[in-house]
């Protein structure tokens, strides 16, 4: 079976089979009924496959296979996960049995909302509170992530400037620090994407800005904090030059870790926004998702949101309580997947507002650039940093130095997992070179921050006086440093022959 | 405060390192007039408090552990087995990220590369990637990739009538700015007459196998005719009947997508579900979001990394075809789990028992007076019933009276398909519920 994976005699075996390794011809993981109608012909063997190429294991070999497996990652629940921009908090257990009730998970998308509305009342609940919470007039929990958020309202702002006869505002701008979701948005939804500088502060260029703001302009995009993880310092400045353009403002959300309760982003004039649950909101992960990443919008925008989205549909009295339906938009650009989001997620997002209260989200807030800002100044003198101002929930700092040529971001990187810690983002944001964007999150105790910052320290010592143990590193991971051009240039995505049968 | 760690001394001694008297003084870079704004949300519950309040908004919905269901249209009612959960609830799965730093994350890339390789095995074709949000946005993509294969210089996109309508809907979504046109499914075009419609301007044709109305259309001289054409042809699947039918592969299909919920993905009221996006090696290249390649570590030891990266967004910015960043990878985990746990027999068991229970319930709905089955086409696990009287009057008696969640009424998305319901029947359906759901349906006729 394992023909396809030509090992060197020297090579070390793999950490954990394929599954398809595993297991034996004719075994099975899980027992299924027998037919309790009579059985129907099948139809014509000319429709029919001979059999699938899956595996063939016990329900132990399943278990213990994905288990070992895994063993072999990194996660919020086994360390510390400063990974910039991905607000990596804990992700609190309440949430996954709330998801799990079987009221919440054995329901059908499709039932009659009259049959749901403990389900239609969560979502309304769910999308009034990230409206008040960034001062939006209407919400949408339909896009399933932040680049779908983005996509939406990207579309919502195309779509407002055609159906007011300006269908040439197709240019979007971007300032040269965004996350790449916001260029490749852009380009999806047809429009242009314009990029301009940052200035030497890490703020947008005002007079590049102003260069650019021309009748063709449809709107800008931009991350409050942004990427760098500074608060534009100015932030209502830059809403003006675009608004007076005859543009429209959009927030990338994904750092509303650093604004809860703080400041509004309707209040700054932006008119549409998406929100990362799977960030701010304390939703797990998943390995790389599943997340959520609700539009909201303003007055002038919130016709256009994509939908169907929840609402009153019969108003309550004290004997009963409203009904709830789905409503489509007026103007709504459309739907942005099947049903109606990912609400799997949106239900532990709410688990997460309920518990934590208004004031629980401004401590969240107060706490993240707390633990941030501590290990900024920590790390300051040690690290190059592009600017010297206070951060919000995270901040970029440099992973190089001039007296140890030869040492870069990922070395530092890959030996920090030496010290039991997930590596910053690196190379991100693009506009600083050697970038390490460290983002501690709320939920890591000054213990832990403490731990991290000896880790970084140490490790900058080691950069100058001893590099090969960066440049070997990581040494005490499940496996070394990968060779990720190998895996490129052999393409291999898939351990079995295809065949048609 | 829940969730957060620090202590009065704690939070003295960090604002002590940084300098500052207050927590509030961080905050200086935020304009003063809209500092702090009032929040008006309920105050924060403990978590017993959390547990009730929203343990009472579950429990007034219907949920399918009590009753009967026959809805799909979708999204279906397949059977969970129980280590799924267990394997989900890992905190090691659950609580990583995508795996940017491979010597961190070889469980999420390995437990992927085995998802990627059993959709391959599922499919018939050779690449898949590691998700997107659901089966609406994989055709899409699907759309995207076929759009980019061509540079734009080709505009069309052939879609039949009986691919859902939700797809459908979504694709032009994603498409209104892109200058995709899109044909074919406004009427009801046949497999012959899409064929009629390609020309030198057709990007991609895209059927759906089985269709919306659970059928098996004659896809006989479909794939050469779309390749002499110069066009992709796009499969959107259900992947359990890929336990028993011929692959889209084998059908010579360029790409086959669809949702992946059926493979051991709760219904959720509608997500988080899978989308599976599977193509030949030729179009690789072009697919979107993140794929994972084997290769080795430096030890020469077997090891996964995410490949082919230059396509993508953070590399790539306003040059990527798709922005897709997170995906739905803990749902593809379900699925690895799910297709190891039933395998090469149990896929084709579940499949044949939802075959039977379907043609065994569509029987038996045709012999009634008043409703009529179309068997016209071979079907798997969904068919079309001609009722006598609205499909919703149905549905609120079926529901009301005798516990069952009836099936999908076409009327919504099809004028022309007055009175018809959609049934949908898995292996989880017993032959009580098939026989209760018959006499409710005789019932409702005479009265
Ligand atoms: C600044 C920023 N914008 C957008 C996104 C995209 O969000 P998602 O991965 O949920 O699509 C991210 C996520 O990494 C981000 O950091």
């Amino acid at each position: 079976m394992t023909e396809l994976h030509i090992q060197t005699n020297d090579a070390p075996p793999p950490l954990e089979p394929l599954i398809y390794e595993l297991g034996a011809p004719g075994r099975v993981g899980v027992n299924l009924p027998e037919p309790d109608v009579p059985t129907a012909d099948l139809p014509d063997a000319a429709l029919l496959r001979d059999e699938v190429d899956l595996p063939e294991v016990s329900e132990q070999d399943v278990v213990r296979h994905f288990v070992r497996l895994s063993q072999l990652n990194h996660a919020v629940d086994t360390g510390f996960y400063p990974l910039g921009s991905c607000t990596m908090k804990y992700n609190p257990k309440i949430n996954e049995d709330m998801a799990r009730l079987p009221g919440f998970a054995l329901v059908h998308p499709l039932q009659d909302p009259e049959t749901v509305q403990g389900a239609l009342a969560l979502m309304y609940g769910l999308q009034q509170w990230l409206a008040e919470i960034s001062g939006m007039s209407a919400v949408s929990l339909q896009p399933a992530a932040g680049a779908h958020g983005e996509f939406s309202g990207i579309l919502m702002i195309r779509a407002y400037h055609i159906a007011n006869g300006e269908p040439h505002r197709t240019k979007i701008i971007i300032p040269d620090s965004a996350h790449g979701t916001n260029p490749a948005t852009t380009s999806m939804a047809g429009l242009q994407a314009v990029e301009i500088p940052s200035d030497a502060n890490g703020d947008v260029d005002l007079d590049e800005l102003r260069k650019v703001c021309d009748e063709n302009v449809a709107g800008m995009m931009i991350t409050v904090p942004n990427t760098l993880g500074v608060f534009e310092a100015h932030i209502k400045e830059i809403v003006e030059i675009v608004h007076e353009a005859g543009g429209l403002m959009y927030m990338d959300g994904a750092n509303m870790n650093a604004m809860l309760g703080v400041i509004k982003p309707a209040e700054l004039g932006f008119d549409v926004m998406h929100y990362n649950l799977h960030k701010t909101f304390s939703t797990p992960h998943g390995g790389g998702g599943p997340g959520s990443g609700p539009v909201a919008a303003n007055d002038k925008l919130r016709p256009f949101l994509p939908g169907p989205i929840v609402d009153v549909v019969e108003q309550g009295d004290e004997d009963t309580p409203p009904l709830y339906g789905f409503v489509h938009p007026p103007q709504s650009i459309g739907p942005l997947k099947a049903f109606w989001g990912n609400f799997g997620i949106m239900v532990r997002a709410y688990a997460y507002i309920a518990a934590q209260g208004a004031d629980g989200l401004r401590e969240v807030t107060r706490h993240a650039v707390l633990n941030a800002n501590y290990i900024r100044v920590a790390l300051k003198g040690t690290y190059p940093m592009p600017f010297d101002r206070f951060c919000g929930h995270e901040f970029v700092c440099e992973g190089h130095w001039k007296d140890a040529p030869g040492i870069h971001a990922l070395d530092i990187s890959k030996r920090l997992m030496d010290y039991g810690i997930h590596p910053p983002t690196n190379y991100f944001p693009l506009i600083v070179p050697e970038a390490l964007l460290i983002e501690p999150t709320e939920t890591e105790s000054k213990e832990s921050c403490d731990n991290f910052i000896e880790a970084m320290l140490k490790i900058a010592e080691e950069a100058h006086e001893n590099p090969e143990l960066l440049h070997e590193a990581p040494h005490v991971t499940p496996v070394g440093r990968v060779d990720e051009v190998r895996a490129a240039k052999q393409l291999n995505l898939c351990c079995r022959p295809v065949s048609h049968e | 405060m829940t969730y957060i760690p620090h202590t009065d001394a704690d939070r003295e001694a960090m604002l002590k390192a940084i300098g500052v008297e207050r927590i509030e003084d961080l905050f200086a870079e935020v304009p003063a007039e809209n500092r702090f704004p009032e929040l008006h949300l309920p105050q924060g519950k403990s978590e017993m408090e959390v547990a009730w309040e929203m343990g009472g908004l579950a429990s007034v919905n219907a949920a399918v552990n009590e009753y009967a269901v026959f809805l799909g249209a979708g999204a279906y009612n397949h059977f969970v087995p129980s280590v799924i959960n267990h394997i989900l609830l890992r905190g090691e799965f659950y609580t990583a990220y995508t795996p940017y730093q491979p010597e961190l994350s070889q469980g999420t890339l390995q437990a992927i590369y085995e998802y990627q390789s059993m959709m391959c095995a599922l499919t018939g074709l050779e690449a898949a990637n590691a998700s997107h949000y659901d089966g609406a946005t994989s055709l899409a993509e699907a759309v995207t990739l076929a759009r980019a294969h061509y540079r734009g210089k080709r505009k069309k996109v052939i879609f039949s009538p009986s691919i859902n309508p939700q797809y459908r809907a979504v694709a032009r979504t994603y498409h209104q700015g892109s200058g995709m046109k899109f044909v074919g499914d406004k009427g009801s075009a046949t497999i012959p007459d899409l064929i009629d419609m390609l020309d030198e301007d057709t990007a991609l044709l895209a059927v759906q196998y089985p269709n919306f109305f659970g059928q098996i259309d004659d896809f006989n001289g479909l794939a050469d005719a779309v390749h002499e054409a110069g066009a992709l042809l796009c499969m959107v699947v259900d992947p359990i009947a890929l336990g028993m039918f011929k692959s889209p592969g084998a059908l010579g299909a360029d790409m086959a997508v669809g949702e992946g919920q059926s493979l051991g993905i709760p219904l959720s009221f509608g997500g988080p579900y899978l989308g599976f996006f599977t193509t030949t090696m030729k179009l690789v290249r072009k697919i979107a979001g993140r794929v994972i390649g084997e290769t080795v570590d430096k030890y020469g030891r077997r090891a996964y990394v995410m490949t082919l990266r230059p396509r993508e967004q953070d590399i790539r910015r306003e040059k990527a075809t798709s922005n897709i960043c997170s995906n739905q990878g803990l749902m593809a985990l379900a699925a690895s789990v799910y297709l190891s746990l039933v395998g090469k027999s149990g896929l084709r068991r579940v499949a044949e028992l939802s075959y039977h229970k379907a043609h065994y319930a569509a029987q038996q709905i045709d012999a009634l007076e008043g409703f009529s089955v179309d068997f016209s086409k071979p079907f798997f696990k969904e068919f079309v019933v001609q009722c006598p009287k609205p499909v919703a009057e149905i549905n609120d008696a079926l529901i009301e009276d005798w516990g069952i969640i009836g099936g999908y009424d076409l009327s919504k998305d099809y004028a022309a398909r007055e009175n018809q319901m959609l049934i949908a029947v898995t292996e989880t359906n017993t032959r009580d519920e098939i026989d209760t759901l018959v006499e409710a349906l005789r019932e409702l006729a005479e009265a």
